[in-house]
């Protein structure tokens, strides 16, 4: 039986120390230089190869301030799966699989289901009595209103100009406040984080906030129409039926079938399917997540960076150093649903005169100069980089990311845009190759999201 | 711009990440100044069919005056689904390492670059409506355009067993 086998496999491992090659100087150094963020995501996503320099012997490490390339716990199991490597966020990460082409592999993830290893972006706990001022004053979310086991997407804002450092998601666990954050922005957000916390302690010396990180720990986010019934087999029997009653945006700690491997599941994602995202200890994430691929051969596969960006795209999310950066705010992002009902009353976070004025009517002064908007493209896929054209050939926005939609077979793109032009079903030109092809303005998700949601509530 | 990228680039892709660099010799934004806008015949060498380091094949026809242009299988695989090919058009003039297309895959848009100077005379205008057949016969029927010869070829033009010689060392 697998869950016997899973418990041979994962006991020792729980049990065996493994060598970390690298002590992390994370918390400590506020002055660690901020690298060209969007440069370097920009750059990973090209997908340029791999320096073969790179060549570490411990099972998982996080990346070098020297710009050496950091290894998941789940390397090992990548590379025994065909995995083709690409730096990404500082770490090697599988692009795309021998088992199945870029677009095989996101329309399984859309048919049945896909284990991608996110283990690479950084798992953050903020406890203590200061610790949801302390994130309130960071992002503009509504922690207050944010109940138990319930998360929620949210910003880092820069001071004063309100603009985003990361996006982020945040959870209320019973104790602390879990937090993740992108790979590709551990210095910057760890340098800041510092920062911030540090003004904070100066000035609520009585409201402590503890911040630690969850070394090496280990993410997979299982993902796809098949998620829920896979995850249950490698489950114990008490948290495999909890998760019955774990909607879209709530997260549970659940044990491992045969084991006493706690993990954090998080129902949501990165693809627009139902979903989850699964924290698992560093000495059991190998295991666990070869006792899902055993407990399901014929439905879960291993998919890529390339697979994750397609689905991600389709789903109108934001990849941040594209369709997001520091000179971006939430309200120019489309991103003011994130921002909490007492947020606007009361303010309170940084940058709020900047975003409490761009929420008001345009009457009152408000509103934004661009906004983040879907696009669909005639003839060839539009890039990032690719400009938006008016009739007569002025520019009036950016490409930020595109691609041919293998669901939807047609060119979708995400890009800023003229304040006004924003419309849906607006038409406007977008320069590829030196040529204008026609566009039009389109609402996102590019295709229809399948979130396993809470029963609304019995009409009155 | 959005930044363009050689076959060659999409190609690397598919490799392992231990695999050894080659850099593509082709320049695409040579200046077309030396362009010589008299009629050659293509040397003896491109009678049989050639590769280039960007993943393009050519081909002379029977009077030499002329040369079909495609992309290789090889990069074809590695591109993987294609959803659109950039064509040029008739009677654009070239010169050698210049891009006469592109073609568009999920994962990337390539440049198509020519390894030699001349007039386009025939596009293949079923890729417009059929991207996909590129992926099934890249060195046959999904050919992507001819060009009259004004130039003598640049860069490296390999023979079939070279090119696989070339790829599997890639």
């Amino acid at each position: 039986m697998a869950s016997k086998r899973a418990a041979q496999i994962l006991r020792p491992a729980v049990n065996a120390f493994r060598p970390s090659s690298v002590t992390l100087q994370h918390v400590a150094n506020p002055h660690i230089a901020i690298r060209n963020l969007s440069l370097r995501a920009g750059r990973a996503r090209k997908l340029t190869r791999v320096s073969t320099t790179a060549v570490r012997f411990a099972s998982s490490a996080t990346p070098t301030a020297d710009g050496q390339l950091g290894r998941t716990g789940l390397y090992e199991l990548h590379a025994k799966h065909g995995a083709k490597f690409v730096p990404f966020g500082g770490y090697e990460m599988p692009v795309q699989y021998t088992d199945l082409s870029i677009v095989d592999s996101h329309n399984w993830t859309r048919q049945k289901a896909s284990l991608f290893d996110v283990g690479h972006m950084v798992q953050h706990d903020f406890s203590g009595p200061g610790a949801q001022a302390f994130l309130e004053r960071l992002t503009p979310s509504s922690l207050s209103s944010l109940s138990e086991n319930h998360s929620t997407l949210s910003t880092l804002l820069h001071p004063e100009t309100g603009g985003i450092v990361d996006d982020t998601v945040i959870a209320r666990l019973p104790d602390s406040f879990y937090v993740v954050t992108n790979a590709g922005c551990r210095e910057k957000d760890l340098a800041y984080l510092s920062e911030q916390l540090e003004t904070w302690r100066k000035e609520n010396p009585d409201k402590t906030v503890e911040w630690k990180l969850r070394d090496n720990q280990g993410l997979v986010a299982l993902q796809g129409p098949l998620a829920a019934t896979i995850l249950e087999r490698v489950l114990s029997e008490q948290s495999a039926s909890a998760l019955k009653s774990l909607y879209f945006g709530q997260c549970l700690p659940g044990t491992i079938k045969g084991t006493d491997v706690e993990v954090l599941i998080s129902r949501g994602g990165y693809t627009g399917e139902d979903g989850f995202e699964i924290s698992i200890p560093p000495s059991a994430t190998e295991a666990v997540t070869q006792f899902m691929l055993d407990s399901a051969k014929d439905e879960l596969r291993l998919a890529g960076l390339g697979a994750r960006d397609t689905l991600r795209l389709e789903a109108g999310m934001c990849l941040y150093g594209h369709d997001l950066d520091d000179t971006t705010t939430p309200v120019e992002a489309g991103l003011s649903w994130i921002i909490g009902k007492d947020r606007r009353a009361n303010g309170g976070f940084h940058g709020d005169s900047v975003i409490l004025q761009q929420l008001k009517k345009k009457s009152e002064g408000g509103g934004v100069t661009r906004r983040r908007v879907g696009l669909i493209i005639e003839g060839s896929p539009a890039r990032e980089g690719a400009e938006i054209v008016d009739e007569a050939g002025e520019k009036i926005g950016n490409i930020t990311s595109g691609c041919p939609s293998p669901t939807a077979k047609k060119n979708i793109s995400m890009g800023y845009i003229k304040d006004g032009l924003h419309k849906s079903g607006t038409e406007v030109q977008v320069i590829v190759r030196g040529k204008k092809r026609k566009a039009t303005v389109t609402k996102m998700p590019f295709i229809g999201s399948k979130y396993y949601k809470a029963p609304a509530p019995e009409p009155k | 711009m959005a930044a363009r990228f050689s076959l060659a680039r999409a190609a690397r892709q598919l490799t392992s990440s231990a695999a050894r660099s080659h850099a593509p010799l082709a320049c695409q934004w040579q200046s077309t100044s030396a362009l010589q806008h008299r009629l050659f015949t293509v040397s003896a060498q491109l009678k049989e069919k050639k590769y280039t380091e960007d993943h393009e094949w050519v081909e002379a026809s029977a009077d030499g005056k002329t040369f079909t242009l495609g992309i290789s299988e090889y990069a074809a695989k590695a591109l993987g689904d294609v959803v659109y090919v950039e064509l040029p058009e008739v009677d654009l003039q070239v010169s050698s390492g210049e891009a006469i297309g592109a073609v568009e895959s999920v994962k990337s848009a390539s440049d198509i670059l020519s390894p030699i100077g001349g007039t386009v005379t025939e596009v293949n205008d079923a890729l417009q409506e059929k991207p996909g057949n590129l992926n099934k016969d890249p060195e046959g029927d999904s050919w992507i355009a001819k060009i009259a010869v004004s130039g003598e070829p640049e860069g490296k033009l390999m023979t079939k067993e070279e090119y696989t010689a070339f790829t599997e060392d890639a």
